[in-house]
This record gives structure tokens, sequence and C-alpha cells, in this order.
């Protein structure tokens, strides 16, 4: 039988150990949908169910102006996706919660892993999907009028996973300070996520909405986001794309200070 | 391997202090077995916890395998393993894909993880169970995959906290033939926790007792029976002869205490005698001398929980009077 000898754990320098040991707890998550395959289908269908039943009432609410001369689809399908991406990653901390409650965590917590990527991991896991449905319902709005920027839309998928690496922190943070008080993380998740989607544009344009709506949006990063997404989507990259791209690595470093931090107190 | 100095923690809940480790020092060498022995909430786990990493200590120092637990746990945790209490096994995830990942987090390739995974199947009496969902698994056999999770790499250093706990007679000698087999095969030094005290008696070279966060006693298990406890030995006589009978027991004790009970015209004495085996037919002799055989005779070997009961005044099983 091939038995390693004793030895240590390898250590690299700092962001190669945690690109590594990222793609090793990222695998692991993965193996959830991945030996779950009804439940995967099902939800990466999820988007095109909500896209059919909303689409069509969005153009006769609102006024074609708001919309920027674009098609309906055009600026509606990237705040979909930029959905999708909140309500995923946000979501990393709640798997936590039952790892916590088992000595799962604290197996994991006792092995090499850099804490960083315990939580990038997890947060990539929740955003993986959203490539697949990102894709999927650009495909499938096409014959609708939708003008499909691939390599446009990747790039937004990116900057959104960026963006979904800090969220998912803040989330993995937010599990570890409500442990043993799960009603707590549901509580702040559900509080924080409507209002930020609301006061980003990402249902219905800001621009309709009255001044104060409009100034707290400026200090919403998911305002930045959803612009840079619609710019994206609409095969254009410009300062709406930097400005996103900004915010979402401004979300990911500071989500990370506190989700380490996060589990260095926990452990105090 | 291990040193610490002064080692203490305290929790505190509700603006309460909890002084779970009250400054202990440990030193263990490369390749010992040691076994931390005591009752519940003694201690044990927030000690090995501070050892892995796991726990920030309040005060004092340790080193484990060369690296300071505080400068640098990361270092800590490349060169440990670690099974801890409770149930390793994400609860969604198979058996044997959490074994496979196990591997992984730790540096192993696939081949190696996948070899080391289906002997530690075999051996643990898992591998009916490898594509089973850990929460469908019974407790018992949850215990076993901690344990083949916790063995999946070859650490320099193992701890184990209350790796048995669950397990039925047949399944702790297999953990025990692996961990006897990884100290032959790489000399890994082992840090446990028990309570069960047969255990720590039979298996470890060495057991540290720890009561109220406290070490008590640190030494081989023979070592602390022979000098703490000494054989038990009961003696039945009849009525008439107590009274010769309790004198000799008297002398032979030494200042220990001698028990003494009558029943149905027969009374039974109990007591500590120090190298019982060796003494006793001396005593049985000079007994028939005065004319007061015994009826009948008991000699018991002392126990760890002999050497507790002891040491504290109480008994291991009946748990820490927190
Ligand atoms: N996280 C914690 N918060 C507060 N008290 C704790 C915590 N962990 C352990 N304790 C307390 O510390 C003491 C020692 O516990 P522990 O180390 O688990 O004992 P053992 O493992 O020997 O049973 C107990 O009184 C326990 O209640
Ligand atoms: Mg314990």
């Amino acid at each position: 039988m091939s038995v390693q000898d004793v030895r240590d754990v390898v250590k690299r320098p700092g962001l190669v150990q945690v690109l590594h040991d990222t793609k090793y707890v990222f695998w692991r998550e993965m193996l959830l949908p991945l030996r779950d395959p009804f439940s995967l289908i099902f939800s990466l269908l999820q988007p095109l169910v909500f896209l059919g039943l909303f689409g069509p009432l969005l153009g006769s609410t609102v006024g074609a102006p708001a919309f920027g001369g674009q098609s309906t689809l055009q600026w509606f399908l990237p705040g979909v996706v930029v959905m999708i991406a909140l309500f995923g990653t946000s979501m990393t901390g709640s798997n936590l919660q039952y790892e916590l409650m088992t000595g799962s965590y604290e197996r994991i917590l006792a092995s090499p892993l850099s804490r960083s990527s315990l939580m990038i991991g997890r947060a990539l896991k929740e955003w993986a999907p959203l490539v697949v449905q990102g894709l999927l319902i650009s495909l499938v709005c096409i014959p609708f009028g939708f003008v499909f920027y691939p390599l446009h839309v990747l790039f937004g998928l990116v900057i959104l996973g960026i963006f979904g690496i800090g969220l998912g922190a803040l989330s993995y943070a937010l599990a570890l300070v409500s442990q043993n008080k799960e009603w707590i993380f549901w509580g702040v998740q559900q509080t924080l996520l409507f209002p930020l989607m609301i006061l980003s544009g990402i249902m219905l344009p800001i621009e309709a909405g009255p001044d104060w709506m409009k100034t707290a949006s400026w200090f919403n990063p998911l305002t930045y986001l959803v612009n840079a997404e619609r710019e994206l989507f609409a095969g254009n990259i410009g300062g709406h794309t930097l400005l996103g791209l900004l915010a979402a690595s401004v979300t990911a470093a500071v989500g990370l200070v506190v989700g380490v931090r996060a589990i260095n107190r926990n452990i105090s | 391997m291990i040193h610490t100095r002064k080692l203490t923690k305290n929790f505190t809940v509700k603006k309460e202090t909890i002084e779970a480790v009250k400054g202990v020092d440990i030193d263990v060498a490369p390749g010992e077995l040691v076994a931390f022995l005591g009752p519940n909430g003694a201690g044990k786990s927030t000690t090995l916890r501070m050892l892995t990493t796991l726990l920030r200590p309040t005060s004092g120092t340790a080193t484990v395998a060369g690296v300071d637990v505080s400068a640098d746990p990361a270092g800590v945790r490349a060169r440990i393993g670690y099974i801890g209490q409770g149930n390793g096994g994400g609860h969604s995830f198979r058996v044997i894909d959490e074994m496979m990942m196990q591997g992984r987090f730790y540096g192993m390739n696939t081949t190696d993880a996948a070899a080391r995974a289906q002997e530690l199947l075999q051996s643990l009496d898992l591998t009916d169970l490898a594509k089973r969902t850990v929460i469908k698994l019974s407790g018992g056999q949850r215990r076993r995959m901690d344990v083949a999770l916790g063995l999946m790499h070859s650490p320099r250093l193992l701890f184990l906290d209350e790796p048995s706990t669950g397990m039925d007679p047949q399944n702790r000698a297999n953990l025990w033939e692996h961990i006897m087999r990884m100290r032959a095969e790489h000399g890994t030094t082992i840090v446990l926790t028990t309570h069960y005290m047969d255990e720590a008696d039979s298996m470890s070279e060495r057991v540290i007792v720890i009561d109220h966060g406290r070490i008590i006693a640190d030494d081989t298990a023979a070592r602390l029976k022979a000098n703490l406890a000494g054989d038990l030995l009961a003696v039945e006589v009849a009525t008439e002869s107590a009274p010769s009978v309790r004198g000799l027991l008297g002398r032979a004790a030494a200042g220990g205490e001698v028990q003494e009970n009558t029943h149905d015209g027969v009374v039974s004495f109990r007591l500590r005698l120090p190298e019982g085996a060796r003494l006793a037919p001396a005593l049985l002799k000079e007994m028939n001398d005065a004319g007061a055989p015994a009826q009948s005779l008991e000699l018991k070997p002392p126990t760890l929980d002999d050497v507790f009961l002891e040491l504290t005044g109480r008994n291991l099983r009946e748990g820490a009077d927190r």
C-alpha cells in the first residue's frame, strides 16, 4: 500500500497558496450540486422562469424612454444576472452554518488551508452556476431581440465573481458571528439585501425615483456594478465598467479583511 | 515535540469567567504516545484546541512541532493532524468524497489519496458506506469516518480528541491498530484524550491526568498505579476471627483505611495494599497462625480510576462536580 512518508504540508508564498487552496475548497463545495444533478438542472433553469414571467410585464409598466432607447431585455437581463449573483453569493454563510454545528468546520479550520481560501472557494461555488445561467438566459433571449455580446457578457460575469467573493466573505463572517443564533443570519441577510437591490436600480430604473433615492444609490456599490453590467451587456466597455470593476474589487478586499477577522475572532 | 508553559484559557460567558485550563506545563518528546485522562469538563479538549491553533491561549506559551502556536499558527497546522471531538464529515457529502478532499487539503496527490482512502475504509469497516452521505451514517459509523479523515495524511504529530467514543470494541481495536502502525511506520507522536480509563491504561505509555484545568499527575500508567493506589484486597472471615484479623490488616495497611462490613456472620474487610500480590501470601499465613483463617480472598490490581479517586477523592466516571 502506498502510504506517503511523514512530511509537513508544503507552504507556498502567499497568493500562490491562496489560489492553490481555493481550488480545493471550491472543488469540495462543487461536489454538492454535482452529486445532485436533478436539483442542479432545476436551479440552472430557474432564471428562465423568472425572466419569462417578469420580462413581458416590464415593457408595459415602465415607459420605454427610461431604458435609454435599448430594448427592454437589453436593459433588464443584466439586472437579473446581478440579482442571481446577489442571492447566490450572499448565501455562502448559510451552507457554513450546518458545518459550524457539527465538527466539520473545525476539522477544516485545523487543516493547512489558508483562511482566505476558505471564503473564496465557498463564494465562488455560489457564483459558478451563474456562468451557466448568464449564458443560458442570454442565448434564450436572442430570438426576442436581445443582442448577445459573448465576450462582454463573460467579462461582466468575471466582475460579478470578484464582487461575489466580497459578498460571500461577508456572508461567511455573518454566519460565524451568528453562530448558535441562526435566525440572526437570516434577519441580517434579508434586511440588507432588498434595500441594497432596490437602491441600485436593479429592477426598476432609479432615475424614476425621488432625489433621496438617487443620492442613496451613489453610496451603494451595487449601483456601480449594475451600471457596469448594463454597459457590458450593451456591448460597450467604458467608464461604468471601470467603476464597476473598482466597486467589485473594493467589496472583495473589504469582505476578505472582515472575513479573516471574523475567523480569528471566533477562536479567541 | 510539544512544550507548553503556564498555558491558560479563560472563557467569558455572560460576564462570568470560566477558567478552563489553568496554566499547564506539558512536555512531549518525539515519538511519545500520551493520553490526557480526565472527567468531562476537565479541560482536555480546550488544551488540545490551543495546541492545534483552534483556540488562542489567554496566556502562557506553546510550541508544537517546533513552531510557536501564537506566532505561526499556519506553520503548526502544516505539521500536525487533528481528529476533533465532533463529527468532521460535512452532512451532505459522501464519505469517500470527504476523504479524498481531506487528502487533497493536506497536499496528497489523487493516487496516494485514493490508495490511502481504500485502506482506511477497509480497516475501519466503512467500505460499503463509501458512497453514502454522511447524514445517513449512524453515530458509530460517523466516528469511524472521523478517524479515517484524520488518518488520511501522515503527520509527524497527531492529536485525537476522544477518538473511540461511541465505537464498539472491534472498531476500537481497529483504531488502535492504526494508531500503533502509524507509530511503528512513521514514528508519529500521538496525543489523545479519553475518558475510557482502560484505554489510557492499556494503550498509552504515559498518562497525564487532568482535573479542573490542572495537571494532577503525569507518569506511566504502571507507576501511577503502583505509587498512588496499590492493589485492592478483600478478605472475608468468621465473626469470631474479626478482632485479630482487624489488627493484622491494620498493620499491613500501614496507616491506610480498612473498611469493614458484617453480614450473615461473616466480616469482610477491604483495604489498599501496595504490592498486594507479594504481601498477600504472608498475610494469609499470619492469619492462619493466629487461628483466624480467611474464608475467601480477592486481590484486584489497581485501575486508573483508583488513581483518580486517590488524587481527587472523586470517581472518574462521576465527572467533575462543577
Ligand atoms: N467555547 C467555550 N465557551 C465557554 N466555555 C467553554 C467553551 N469550551 C469549553 N468550555 C468550558 O471549559 C471547560 C473545559 O471544557 P473542555 O475542554 O471541553 O473539557 P473536556 O474536553 O475535558 O471535557 C468546561 O467547563 C466547559 O464548559
Ligand atoms: Mg472534550
